[in-house]
């Protein structure tokens, strides 16, 4: 039989798909700014393995000469992306939803059986509640990221007037480079994101967007059905 | 006597099977969101395509995004404090090579002995003084960190005199009081404004001096500005004259789209 189950809350729910668009944009205008000095890259031993970012990317984009544009941008839309942070993290914490969504202490070692599961590796996943344990440390720590960017972002937009938030960050320079990697490490987020969505299927997808999910439970007998001990004495 | 609203015909609706649940709660969610979204969309558009603001002091942005970078400016100008002071370094971490980005303003030759600062008094007044008169003030050392709104920075090491030196020197106090203060070179061609708690910072300078060395045509001969406290494009080359003003100066950056405070 069909049953509707409760899945996500309206302010999850909202605060997620504000979330997206608000954070697209402020990498987009992060790139903006980004380009008129991007001097980060990967070099091991001497060899550059790749330049953040190449020329084809750029002009795909259309990010060269737009510094004073990406600071307009980035500067009004920070307010949106921390205020819905403040909104989902206060819920969290309001509704009890935390509990749900903080790793445990086993967490870290089921989330290598989830791990080894979803890769097909492994045939049985280890008993989860709304979410595996390889949820809630990626749900976790997109939280812990956010704030990241916030405190980092601010370090290096009023090194003088934060500059205790500049010297947690190890200093102007540290901090520029911890706001960029965080900003990498949202769009490898969002690659596995979208990969763990689509393989979940419909069902999961629409419930960030209903909050339900529909399953199927089998019927349950409305009278208890227990057999009577004392009728067939077994000898 | 029969209602509309009488219990019968109310006990007679049937409830919705799981099936009918599952199609409305779906077409209320889904049509919210593709709502709520299309708005989204509408909102990004128009902001996109918002016209440009009309120049004034400032220009070359966007009229919404230009009123968010004012709002946010005051938001922030309330923390500003002027005990705040920008962390400086010991002098062996000053950079050798000091860069340099741009000579607006500040391109060929100047004859420093023939250089005066000019400073625009409120009466009409002009002040001229000479580069060796600046630097029979108090001197006024700093190592900190330059940082450039391109976003590299640099640890650097500056001489000059406090602005607010400067001030009181010349009994300028009553000019103080005004709300910003205009910097321009000789030829007019780059000019800043400056907010007056940021000008009488404590670190704030008027510079003649990188590394201890007579500061190099390119950065700023005779005199320029070192003010911390702001990205390097208010730290004004060859300095030409100083105004005073209760209204925002002309900025060159601010003109091109970038914020008038650009306060860090």
């Amino acid at each position: 039989m069909k049953v509707i189950k409760e899945k996500h809350p309206l302010v999850m729910r909202w605060t997620h798909w504000v979330n997206f668009p608000i954070l697209t944009i402020m990498i987009w205008s992060g790139m903006l700014i980004y380009w008129a000095n991007d001097e980060y890259k990967i070099t091991l031993f001497g060899h550059t393995y790749f330049m953040f970012f190449p020329q084809w990317f750029y002009d795909k984009l259309n990010i060269p000469h737009r510094l004073a544009e990406g600071m307009a941008f980035h500067f009004l839309f920070m307010w949106f992306f921390v205020l819905n942070g403040i909104l989902y993290v206060l819920y969290t914490i309001i509704s009890g939803e935390w509990r749900e969504l903080l790793p445990q202490k086993k967490s870290f070692k089921e989330a290598w059986l989830v791990l080894l599961h979803d890769l097909h590796i492994r045939k049985m996943a280890p008993p989860q509640n709304k979410y595996n344990a390889a949820q809630r440390i990626a749900y976790t720590a997109i939280i812990v990221m956010g704030i990241g960017s916030v405190i980092t972002g601010l370090a290096i937009y009023k090194p003088v007037q934060f500059y205790y938030l500049t010297w947690l960050c190890g200093g102007y320079h540290l901090a520029r480079i911890f706001h960029f990697v965080l900003t990498i490490g949202y769009v490898l987020f969002f690659i596995i994101h979208v990969v763990q969505v689509v393989l979940a299927g419909w069902n999961n997808f629409r419930s960030v967007i209903s909050g339900f999910e529909v399953i199927n439970e089998k019927p349950k007998p409305i009278v208890e059905t227990n057999t009577p001990k004392d009728e067939n004495p077994i000898q | 006597m029969k209602t509309p609203f009488s219990k019968k015909t109310k006990a007679a609706k049937k409830p919705l099977t799981v099936d009918q649940k599952i199609t409305r709660r779906n077409f209320i969610s889904f049509g919210t969101f593709i709502v709520f979204g299309s708005a989204a969309y509408g909102g990004w558009k128009w902001l996109y395509n918002s016209p440009e603001e009309t120049a004034t002091v400032t220009a070359g942005a966007r009229k919404p995004l230009r009123r968010a970078l004012n709002k946010t400016e005051l938001a922030f100008r309330r923390l500003f404090s002027n005990n705040n002071l920008v962390k400086t370094y010991p002098k062996e971490m000053a950079a050798k090579n000091v860069r340099h980005n741009s000579d607006i303003g500040s391109g060929g030759k100047i004859d420093t002995a023939a250089w005066r600062l000019q400073v625009k008094k409120q009466s009409g007044e002009v002040l001229k003084i000479s580069i060796d008169e600046i630097k029979t003030l108090p001197r006024t050392d700093i190592i900190y960190d330059f940082k450039c709104v391109e976003g590299w920075d640099q640890i650097s090491h500056w001489g000059g005199v406090k602005f607010s030196d400067f001030i009181s020197h010349y009994k300028l106090d009553d000019h103080a009081q005004l709300e910003y203060v205009g910097l321009e070179t000789p030829d007019k061609n780059y000019y800043v404004g400056i907010d007056m708690p940021s000008a009488m910072h404590p670190q704030t300078l008027l510079a003649y001096e990188v590394n201890e060395q007579p500061l190099p045509l390119k950065h700023g001969a005779p005199l320029r500005l070192i003010i911390p406290v702001k990205y390097g494009i208010k730290n004004l080359k060859r300095i030409g004259s100083i105004s005073f003003s209760n209204n925002r100066p002309p900025d060159y950056w601010a003109e091109q789209g970038y914020d008038y405070y650009s306060g860090l």
